[in-house]
């Protein structure tokens, strides 16, 4: 099985200077401050990178949107606010190989003609955020970061910022707000980033996992690169699967792989053999699938094609026990609890949301909370300012549709129909604790 | 330029212009809250959203930048059915306080819901409290309850007073408008703080519960805290005389004018409207009689106390031993009358109107002026005579304390902000007719031989230039208080009893007089000066809603 981003995974001590240079760490810098930056910038986007922080954008054509010929100073910003329930990639390359995330940066940065970059991390994330500091230090001190990278004519310095533990802050706008100092409310667009974006300095936001493979589209180059993939999703990356499965974790696979090859080939199928009751592609924003759904290729296109996302491709498994209404009011209480309140649908409907559902699991359901629920999250839909709104609106409108006996059975009868083995409601207890 | 179809109608607008803004020039009203053509743009009510066509969602017309060849439709089902959900939503968590509400009657929400929601409420969960009835500072009264969160106000105080006491804490809709901790909300602008909320979040304090909005008149005046002659309407309430404490002005509200104060008033100026009905407010001629003390009296009495005493007066001692102190809180029109009885009826050469400033003038990058005279650029314009020695009140008085003015006239306000009360009846002394035209009652109507009441700017049309030297028009929004009678009125009387040239007691016809006569105003009528003035030393007649 080939593995890119992951190969050093599993070496000991794969977070040092010395283990990853001796697994190929910067060599493929080395290559790159060979070459031309906008040959780079064209062999990104021959290799179909996307952008694997959620919204699928390709890599190499964010990158070519820096405006030629402004004076400011351009800025490259990884964004490893990491917070999409469901997904857990980003850390396991900070927390084990830093090095690669560090010479995706430096190669990116050299494509784009910047200087400075910004890791914004989790404030959570412990100890990707001291892996990825040290590791920030040993490239200083040999020499690959700092006036001279590699000694050539190109100086770069990388800044480590710690998040202050809101979702929202994962989106790019309200990062790069926060990362200013200010409170992290997204901005209306245009202009985006890569116009004016940190200080308003053409900057490019890109997730952690979409720059750790960029050394791997230099060592490859960019059309083989893109074989690896599938058609317009160029390469592999790293699918988390979590619930109930047998092994839970994450598997790097080619863009494309079936969904129903990842559930039962790699993740070993569903707990005690039960059945598969549905699934959350791409982190918990991504409207939901029923069992029937799953032989989709997982790729940005295909699930966009059956109404789904591919985002940041944390799968979430559900089986035949799971109470269904139980999991959807965590979700609508995590993203009521998210929103960043800056604008009315997303501010207001998140909430509504989130107690109609409460009433429903509380036995109080009426009549018609159903469809009223589906009315509210459309109202929500598209009509906001960052895509939060939708990410709230989605689940809901999928759920209750794709579902309905199940949260009409709720309404009616005010019990779940089937007993509930894990204690869906604690998990919302506790995030309602945690909004305090 | 851009051209633009909206609702069918097509428009060419300058590139750069918002479809909300295209929209209003076709006199096409888009619902908004956060949008206010005086603050940056926020974009986060959500309540202007319109079609657009070819774009697959909604867009806010406030941050939707028009394109040659644009069509915008802003009555489709879609966003008929997005302006109630917006509504749906700002109400879901609302306190529907409106029965105890100040800003019932002109709240956005109340306008907004009429016209655009109208939808059948399928609410039932239980709403949010937060804070309410919380004095955030000298003026302004914060119910957070009320908060539809659009951060006009946060945007006000950063963007207009730089002063940032206001900020939106928490996510979700546990967010709340508060001031920061250990804020008090006192800047010199608080007030526009009111103006700026579209709904009852905040308050004026000053206005709090004294009377229902659907009861106030509406007159278009000038305010006169200071040169910069912001300008405003008067609210008035005089179909509820038992409500507003009795009183009959409830409030100022600043109005637009792009050339003078855009959106905004300062606080000095909204809350000087206090003095106008103000127990210390002259309401009745007082007249000193020979031999015995100051008496109230009448007009008939007290008009030829005048003339006896005055013309004895500037009989026995000379015209040369007579002055006159014409402020500059007078109207153009008051001071053109003043000059007409005095410099050139009576010959009386020492006319002034310049005083020492104003110790609490203040001025700032925004508005106010440290001239706390509205009318310094107009007196200066009509009584500053370069063929005399240039008298000022400090000349006048300096002249009066050495016995050498026998006769004076002190007409209008401003002076007692200017000379203390002791200095006044020091230097006044030795004057033996002193004759007083003054709105309220002070050491001057105290010492007066005869002391007559005059109406102020709210009881009376007028204009007055304000510091740049632009002529605006103010007018009448309530009857003389007590007494009081309009300068013009007097003078023309004083004039008609020495059979001197009178000039005209309209004062529309006196700024006519004014305008044949004194060539700054030549051309000018108060039909040119219009709502919002003309400044003919830039020679534009600009109309203040451009
Ligand atoms: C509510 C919200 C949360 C997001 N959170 C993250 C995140 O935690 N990490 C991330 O990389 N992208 C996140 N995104 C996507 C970013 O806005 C942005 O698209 C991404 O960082 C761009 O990088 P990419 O093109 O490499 O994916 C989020 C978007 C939204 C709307
Ligand atoms: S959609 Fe939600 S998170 Fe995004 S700006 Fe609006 S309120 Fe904030
Ligand atoms: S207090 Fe008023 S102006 Fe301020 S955010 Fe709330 S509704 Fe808007
Ligand atoms: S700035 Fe001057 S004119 Fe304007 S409101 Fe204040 S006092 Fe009145
Ligand atoms: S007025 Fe346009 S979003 Fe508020």
């Amino acid at each position: 099985m080939l593995k890119l981003a992951t190969r050093n995974i599993g070496l000991e001590n794969s977070h040092t200077l010395a283990v990853a240079r001796a697994n190929g760490a910067y060599s493929r810098l080395e290559k790159a401050l060979a070459m031309a930056p906008e040959a780079i910038v064209e062999d990104v986007i021959k290799s179909n990178l996307r952008g694997l922080g959620g919204a699928g954008f390709p890599a190499g054509r964010k990158w070519s949107f820096l405006p030629k010929d402004s004076p400011k100073p351009r800025y490259l910003v990884v964004n490893g606010d990491e917070g999409e329930p469901g997904t857990v990639k980003d850390k396991y390359i900070m927390i084990h190989d830093p090095h690669l995330l560090i010479e995706g940066i430096i190669i990116t940065c050299y494509a784009i003609r910047s200087h400075k970059a910004f890791i914004y991390i989790r404030g959570e994330y412990d100890l990707p955020i001291e892996r990825m500091e040290r590791a920030i230090a040993e490239a200083k001190d040999a020499g690959i970061l700092g006036e001279r990278v590699m000694g050539r004519d190109f100086a770069l310095d990388i800044v480590v910022h710690r998040g202050a533990g809101a979702y929202i802050c994962g989106e790019e706008t309200s990062l790069l707000e926060s990362l200013e100092g200010k409170r992290g409310w997204p901005r209306l667009k245009p202009p985006f980033p890569a116009v004016e974006g940190y200080q308003r300095c053409p900057t490019v936001v890109n997730n952690v996992e979409t720059l750790s493979y960029v050394p791997f589209v230099i060592e490859m180059g960019g059309q083989a690169f893109a074989d690896l993939g599938c058609e317009r999703n160029g390469g592999l990356r790293m699918y988390s699967i979590s619930g109930r499965v047998n092994k839970p974790g994450i598997y790097e696979l080619p863009m494309g792989t079936p969904l129903r090859q990842i559930i039962y080939d790699y993740a070993g199928g569903i707990t005690d053999g039960r059945r598969l009751k549905a699934v959350i592609p791409g982190g918990s924003s991504c409207p939901i699938l029923t069992a029937d759904e799953i032989d989709v290729p997982m790729d940005f296109d295909s699930l966009a094609k059956i109404g789904s996302m591919l985002g940041s491709a944390g799968i979430i498994v559900f089986d035949e026990t799971v109470s269904l209404p139980e999991a959807l009011l965590v979700l609508t209480r995590f993203y009521a609890h998210e929103s960043c309140g800056q604008c009315t649908p997303c501010r207001e409907g998140t909430a509504w949301m989130a107690k109609i559902i409460q009433r429903i699991i509380d036995g109080l359901g009426r009549p018609g909370d159903a469809d009223n629920l589906i009315r509210v999250a459309r109202n929500v839909l598209g009509n906001t300012i960052c895509p939060l709104g939708d990410a709230a609106a989605m689940p809901v409108m999928s759920w209750v549709t794709k579902f309905r006996p199940e949260f009409e059975e709720w309404i009616r009868r005010g019990r779940p129909v089937s007993e509930s083995p894990v204690p869906v409601t604690r998990i919302g207890e506790r995030l309602e604790r945690a909004a305090v | 330029m851009p051209k633009l179809t909206i609702d069918d109608r097509t428009i060419e607008v300058p590139a750069g212009t918002t479809v909300i803004q295209a929209a209003e020039k076709l006199g096409i009203y888009i619902p908004r809250y956060c949008y206010h053509p005086g603050l940056s743009i926020a974009g986060s009510c959500r309540m202007c959203l319109v079609e657009v066509e070819k774009a697959p969602k909604l867009q806010i017309a406030c941050y939707t930048f028009v394109t040659d060849g644009m069509v915008v439709r802003t009555t489709t089902e879609k966003v008929t059915i997005a302006r109630q959900a917006i509504l749906e939503f700002l109400l879901a968590n609302h306190p529907l306080d409106c029965p105890v509400c100040d800003q019932a009657g002109e709240c956005k929400l109340q306008e907004f819901y009429m016209q655009f929601g109208q939808y059948d409420s399928t609410l039932l969960e239980n709403k949010l409290k937060k804070h309410k009835a919380m004095p955030i500072g000298p003026h302004i009264m914060l119910d957070s309850e009320r908060c539809i969160l659009c951060s006009r106000c946060v945007r006000f105080v950063d963007e207009v007073t730089k002063t940032h006491e206001l900020g939106i804490f928490n996510r979700g809709d546990h967010s709340e408008l508060l001031p920061v901790k250990g804020v008090t909300v006192d800047n010199a602008y608080s007030g526009c703080l009111a103006d700026v909320c579209p709904v009852g979040a905040l308050t004026d304090r000053d206005f709090r519960f004294k009377v229902r909005v659907w009861y106030l008149d509406k007159t278009e005046s000038v305010c006169h805290g200071c040169a910069r002659g912001c300008n405003i309407e008067i609210h008035s309430n005089r179909r509820r005389t038992h409500h507003n404490d009795g009183r009959l002005i409830a409030r100022l509200k600043p109005r637009f004018n792009g050339e003078v104060n855009h959106h905004w008033m300062c606080d000095t100026g909204r809350y000087s409207y206090k003095s106008i009905e103000s127990d210390d407010r002259l309401v009745q001629p007082l007249v000193r009689l020979t031999g015995k003390g100051q008496e109230k009296s009448d007009w008939t009495l007290a008009l030829a106390q005048i003339d006896e005493q005055v013309t004895h007066q500037v009989g026995r001692s000379g015209v040369a031993a007579a002055a006159v102190i014409a402020t500059p809180a007078l109207s153009n029109e008051e001071l053109w009358a003043a000059r007409g009885l005095f410099l050139q009826g009576m010959k009386i050469e020492k006319i002034a109107h310049r005083c020492t400033p104003d110790p609490n003038g203040v001025e700032d990058s925004l508005l106010r002026k440290t001239d706390t005279f509205p009318n310094s650029f107009g007196a200066n314009l009509i009584i500053g005579q370069p063929h005399t020695a240039d008298p000022t009140v400090d000349t006048i008085l300096e002249a009066a304390a050495a016995g050498k003015i026998k006769t004076m006239f002190v007409i209008g306000g401003g002076l007692l902000e200017r000379y203390s009360t002791d200095l006044l009846r020091e230097k006044l002394r030795n004057v033996e007719t002193l004759i007083a035209i003054q709105t309220h009652r002070s050491v001057l109507t105290e010492m007066a031989t005869v002391a007559l009441p005059m109406t102020s700017f709210a009881e009376m049309d007028g204009s007055i230039c304000n510091f740049e030297g632009r002529v605006q028009r103010y007018n009448q929004a309530m009857p003389p208080v007590g007494q009081s009678r309009p300068l013009l009125d007097t003078l023309a009387d004083l004039a008609n009893r020495w059979e001197l040239k009178t000039a005209p007691r309209q004062p529309e016809n006196c700024f006519a007089e004014l305008a044949q006569n004194a060539g700054y105003f030549a051309g000018l009528s108060y039909e040119t000066l219009g709502d919002g003035g003309v400044n003919p030393s830039r020679r534009s007649a600009t109309a203040a809603t451009t």
